[in-house]
């Protein structure tokens, strides 16, 4: 069947399903790199037109990257589940945008929910095509997808945070000062979560040995994790070190993921020896995935059916099917950190985050943001502000904060702790309930629940500063 | 940890000064509300607009002239027209503009100072670490150096290339971070033609004196890089693993 779509008196023919998603696709700089964005506003709009015509069933029998050349494409296909399908087997991606729309406007936070495991990262990335940014909160913030190990993320009402303590040269102390600073402001109920400057077993062993001790002496309800290569966090299993979370950032196609050095055997050995070590208290969720748009155009491995390039929004839904397969705690996309050759303004980082949001929720993914920037792309706080609020407003898992907004270690901006706090009050958002009991414990809330402004001699001040002096 | 853990406060006026002294991490920042006080808000501005700045000045060839009297200096220009352009696409940062010519020599070495992403950097720091360099290197000739607009590190494969020469040295402005604008870095190409990829080539990076490398030391472990390549015919990987160990923080 010829796929042709008429705008403006201009019939536009889409051969391949590859370039239709491509051209349906929202413009951003990295479809224009790859060479598979639409040549015009009006042919963009063809293909949305076309899309949403296409029946749902049809990513079941068309591919975008081959079944028998890619491992992501044959674990989605082998993993799907039809009766969770069955609700919207019948509808066109439209219709499916339009039924989505319905049901998080009743709040049948069930319906939505439950269709995961009959979806795949295709449909998925093609309704999001269809949407506007609004819709992208509406839907999202009714796809219900809840995790735990010592903190149960995910609740209605709840928005947490990965405390992100970077530090240049992994100092001890260094690190120590800013998981102090972020715990005074509320933050590091997701994780603690550090990126180590150098990717030893040494270093990651003493980095998790340290935030394995400040968690276990202030009983913080918290997990840490040392975002290390996953064969790294493998060499620090075998030494007995404290792993909560098995880390790895994963891409939407097997070459990409090669080029990150992993195998999805990997991850399922690495996952299984965190999960022997029972560190969970309230759930077993033991891995956390980034990843990003633009990170297969960027190993050259973004390339679909008949060698065409896919568009980077449809591959990094496919990255999310990638991390649903390993039960994460946590997901995120590092959404404006790879550059503006893949989102190059304000306007397609802002989009980008939104979309990975809802697709990732809609894949059944406990999804965050790490809501960032470099300095050679036309974003600015302003931008980041508004990112960040509709992402609490969409019911994001957690967000991404560093001190004063700035990595000292990875030289990007993302949120600073305060951040997290204004997006809490301003749409009433608590941090995760076990977290938030211990910030009441630790008298660090006021009466009305929001996070004080301590004065250092205050004694919950006193005590976690002393964590910092040596 | 432990007996760090178990430290009483130390005594002082500021005890958060505890959190500021141990990283350059913007800690203790206090708070307006749930937002930043206005002093650490305009504190964060400068920086950024600092790195802002420095990806968008223009390179001002007068300037690098006038800092290198006496250097035979040829002008060249990316397939990126302007600006938006060079940072969205990276491929047209590396291909020379259509119709360059450079004159075909038989050089053992050709400079290329490239804008990148800082040409604040190359206005800084470029003409110290040339100069460096080239005291560094007798008996090698050299071709006329090349100064590149809107241009990435592969640029210099097509310069090395057009001008015949058996080696390229790229100077070019590094990404800007908050605290560091005006950092430039190093990249040595042997052989150099289209189509290098980069574990083919060497790098030395945050050339920027007086926080970073200086211009001696840059210079000294770039001639040393050279001087290897040229005896094993390459550059790169092979390079790093048999060559001279490049110093700490030359990455």
């Amino acid at each position: 069947m010829r796929r042709v779509g008429t705008v403006g008196g201009h019939t536009y023919e889409f051969p391949t399903l590859v370039e239709l998603m491509a051209k349906a696709t929202p413009l951003r700089s990295g479809d224009v790199l790859a060479g598979c964005a639409a040549e015009s506003a009006a042919e963009r709009v063809a293909a949305q037109t076309v899309l949403a015509d296409l029946p749902l069933a049809t990513f079941l029998d068309e591919q975008v990257v081959g079944y028998d050349e890619d491992d992501v494409t044959r674990l989605v296909l082998d993993t799907h589940d039809p009766v969770a399908f069955a609700p919207v087997a019948s509808l066109t991606v439209g219709e499916f945008r339009d039924r989505l729309l319905a049901w998080a406007a009743a709040g049948d936070e069930a319906a939505i929910s439950d269709l995961a495991p009959g979806l795949t990262p295709e449909m998925v990335a093609a309704t999001s095509k269809l949407m506007r940014n609004a819709d992208l909160v509406a839907v999202g913030r009714r796809t219900r997808v809840v995790t735990g190990l010592r903190s149960t993320l995910g609740l209605p009402g709840r928005l947490a945070s990965r405390l992100q303590p970077n530090h240049p040269t992994d100092d001890p102390l260094g690190v120590t000062a800013s998981i102090v600073d972020g715990l005074l402001q509320g933050c590091g109920d997701a994780v603690i979560g550090i990126n180590p400057a150098t990717d030893s077993p040494a270093r990651t062993v003493a980095l998790l040995q340290l935030v394995d001790e400040v968690i276990g002496r202030y009983g913080i309800p918290t997990q840490s994790c040392v975002l290390a290569h996953v064969t790294t966090t493998l060499r620090a299993l075998e030494a007995g070190a404290p792993v909560d979370l098995v880390f790895q950032s994963v891409a939407g196609t097997q070459p990409a993921n090669r080029g990150f050095g992993v195998t999805l055997d990997l991850l399922a050995e690495a996952r299984a020896g965190a999960l022997a070590l029972g560190r969970g208290t309230v759930g077993s969720n033991v891995t956390y995935f980034e990843t990003g748009q633009g990170s297969a155009l960027s190993a050259d491995a973004h390339r679909g059916i008949g060698g065409r390039p896919v568009d980077q929004q449809t591959l990094e839904a496919r990255a999310y099917a990638v991390a649903r397969h390993f039960d994460p705690l946590i997901v995120n996309t590092v959404v404006g950190f790879i550059g503006p050759e893949y989102l190059y303004d304000g306007k397609q980082v802002l989009r980008a985050g939104l979309e990975d949001h809802f697709c990732g929720k809609l894949l059944g993914l406990p999804m965050g943001v790490d809501v960032c920037y470099t300095n050679h792309a036309e974003v600015d706080e302003d931008d980041m502000d508004a990112l960040m609020l509709l992402l609490g407003a969409a019911g994001c898992t957690f967000l991404i904060a560093v001190p004063g907004m700035d990595d000292v270690m990875l030289h990007y901006q993302s949120l600073a702790f305060s951040d997290v706090l204004t997006t809490r009050s301003v749409l009433g958002l608590r941090p995760a309930p076990e977290f938030e009991a211990w910030l009441a414990r630790m008298d660090l809330l006021d009466d009305a629940g929001r996070v004080r402004e301590l004065t250092a001699d205050a004694p919950a001040a006193r005590a976690l500063l002393a964590a910092a002096s040596a | 940890m432990s007996s760090a853990l178990d430290a009483p406060l130390p005594p002082g006026d500021d005890p958060w000064a505890v959190l500021r002294a141990a990283t350059r991490a913007r800690v203790a920042l206090g708070r307006a509300g749930d937002a930043l006080p206005t002093a650490r808000e305009l504190e964060f501005r400068a920086a950024h607009a600092a790195a802002r700045d420095a990806v968008h000045q223009p390179l001002d060839p007068a300037l690098v002239r006038a800092q290198l009297p006496g250097v035979e200096l040829v002008e060249v220009h990316s397939a990126a027209p302007d600006r938006a352009t060079y940072l969205q696409r990276p491929d047209l940062g590396r291909q020379l503009a259509e119709g360059t010519e450079l004159p075909r020599g038989d050089a053992d070495l050709a400079v290329v100072v490239a804008d990148g992403l800082s040409p604040r950097a190359v206005h800084e720091h470029a003409a110290g670490l040339v100069t460096a360099l080239l005291e560094r290197l007798p008996g090698w000739t050299v071709a006329p150096l090349v100064l590149a607009h809107q241009a990435r590190v592969a640029l210099g494969d097509a310069v090395g290339e057009a001008l015949g020469a058996r080696a390229v040295v790229v100077l070019i402005g590094e990404r800007p971070g908050l605290s560091s604008a005006d950092s430039l870095g190093v990249y040595l190409t042997w052989g150099p033609r289209p189509g290098r990829v980069d574990s083919e080539r060497n790098c030395v990076s945050n050339v920027r004196p007086p926080h970073g490398l200086s211009y001696p030391q840059a210079a000294d472990t770039v001639a040393a890089l050279l001087g290897a390549a040229r005896e094993l015919g390459a550059s790169g990987v092979v390079l790093k693993d048999e060559g001279p160990a490049l110093p700490a923080g030359a990455g």
